[in-house]
């Protein structure tokens, strides 16, 4: 079956991100597909590679950018929700003037379209959100 | 590219938090997609629609009239709960007017807001095919 996942939520501040790596690690333990994971509102901040923990607690963006790495998923960040929170990828800061930016690999910046078609071409969207 | 249907249930009150105000930015968007969409408002998110918001107060963005131009986006299916309008001492009447304009009866306004009770709510979320909360 093929999986469409969206997090709406910050890492740490709630669960939402937690409870998605573990679902998506079960999708892909079971043989299924993830077409795509889509965050939104807060959900952006999953996606910052400046997130320092103390180090006896789980790094979330990390886990993240590995398990995309490890499986080639396509994590995508709303643009809106992104720019708005301060999420930038390299071409984004230099479009808007920044002096820097903070994506992790393995994410990618894109528009809500992204949602919806991952909504259209999979079996199952799954909202994880407050 | 294929027709499903989704729904985008809204259970917020409209300021407080910017689940509202990003929800209807993904219903504009589902709209360039032409998608079978329904709207749930439900739980505070009944609020979203009420009629005379004034944001004055709170410096935030009053984003309420966008509502009104979900039927120019062909989105003309708000189910609303009763149970959470009365919960709230809520009438229909606090509801803006929401209407959406059917080609086939000479362009007449027609109402977007079908008010449904828990257990008519429930049969047209199980009737979707992509569902997101907010």
């Amino acid at each position: 079956m093929k999986f469409t996942i969206m997090i709406n939520e910050g890492p740490y501040q709630h669960q939402s991100s937690d409870s998605a790596l573990q679902f998506a690690r079960a999708v892909l333990a079971q043989g299924h597909e993830i077409f795509r994971v889509f965050f939104y509102h807060d959900g952006v901040y999953n996606g910052t590679r400046l997130s320092v923990p103390p180090a006896d607690d789980r790094q979330l963006q990390k886990e993240w950018s590995e398990l995309a790495i490890e499986h080639n998923l396509d994590l995508v960040l709303c643009i809106a929700a992104a720019q708005r929170r301060g999420i930038m990828d390299a071409d984004e800061a230099k479009r808007q003037g920044l002096d820097a930016d903070n994506i992790i690999e393995g994410f990618r910046i894109s528009g809500l379209g992204q949602l919806i078609e991952g909504g259209i071409q999979s079996d199952r969207t799954i909202v994880f959100g407050d | 590219m294929s027709t499903k249907k989704f729904m985008f249930v809204n259970r917020k009150a409209p300021y407080g938090t910017v689940y509202a105000l990003e929800s209807l930015e993904v219903v504009l968007i589902s709209a360039a997609f032409e998608q079978d969409v329904s709207l749930a408002f439900l739980d505070d998110g009944v609020y979203q629609i009420t009629k005379g918001q004034n944001t004055e107060g709170i410096g935030q963005k009053n984003f309420s009239s966008t509502y009104k131009a979900l039927g120019d986006y062909e989105i003309k299916k708000l189910y609303v709960e009763k149970e959470s309008l009365e919960e709230r001492g809520l009438t229909p009447d606090d509801l803006m007017d929401l209407v959406w304009e059917d080609e086939d009866d000479d362009w007449a306004e027609k109402p977007s807001i079908i008010l449904v009770d828990r257990a008519e709510m429930a049969d047209v979320m199980a009737e979707q095919e992509v569902t997101l909360s907010f």
